[in-house]
């Protein structure tokens, strides 16, 4: 899969979740989930469910935490598709 | 089941929860009795006493996000004395009034319990069976790792 088609993935996801619009408009590997987009951490566990299912993957506690950034979610998922 | 009671944050006037009648990792029952000198019956409304659905909506949450939830952490043995604990969703319909002495039952079945929240679907009904209230309600546990914002 793309590097592009897993940010649109993700952007899709990301959408319904977003409080600030500046956020989604300037969607990038920097953009971070709770300044940048003002998702709260209990939305947070509903984007990885979503992500989880989107891209047929698991993700554990430790990657969850890891996971501040738009960038950190796509390394994850990359990662996870490589060695699933 | 009685245990849980022991790890409940709440304590009257905010306890909303009378018994556990059946628990596992999917599913909890309880229920509660709306004793008719609660206070708040004095003011919703003025000479027409109605449980406030904000009321319902803590019961449900209380009896089938919050005991469950004990529940649950207590199995994987996460459970700390009184956990910090927050509601983070609740989307509920009301279909019947709770009037003051009245008994319901909550039913709740949960959705999923990941990363610290819970999200569960919950149902309220009265002493004729029917359904008083329906939704889905979340909570988090708190923890140092993660803070809600």
């Amino acid at each position: 899969m793309s590097e592009k088609e897993i940010m649109d993935r993700l952007k899709s996801i990301v959408k319904p979740y977003a409080q600030r619009q500046e956020g989604l408009d300037n969607f990038e590997e920097s953009t971070d989930f709770i300044n940048d987009l003002e998702i709260n951490s209990a939305n947070l566990v509903d984007v990885v469910l979503d992500v989880e299912d989107e891209f047929n993957i698991e993700i554990d506690n430790d990657s969850m935490e890891g996971m501040l950034t738009v960038g950190d979610a796509k390394s994850i998922i990359q990662n996870k598709l490589k060695h699933p | 089941m009685q245990e849980i009671f022991q790890y409940l944050p709440y304590s009257k006037p905010f306890l909303f929860v009378d018994e556990i009648l059946k628990i596992d990792e999917n599913l909890i029952e309880g229920t509660y009795r709306f004793s008719a000198d609660l206070d708040f019956y004095k003011g919703h409304f003025k000479d027409n006493p109605v449980t406030p659905g904000v009321i319902l909506t803590e019961c449900m949450a209380q009896i089938g996000v919050v005991c469950l939830g004990i529940y649950l952490l207590k199995k994987t043995g996460d459970l700390v004395n009184q956990p910090n604990i927050a509601l983070s969703s609740s989307e509920i319909e009301y279909f019947k009034p709770v009037f003051p002495g009245e008994s319901v039952k909550v039913i709740s079945k949960k959705e999923y319990f990941r990363f610290n929240k819970l999200k569960c679907r919950i149902e309220m009904r009265n002493s004729k069976n029917e359904v008083v209230c329906r939704g889905v309600i979340a909570g988090m546990i708190l923890s140092k790792k993660a803070v809600f914002k």
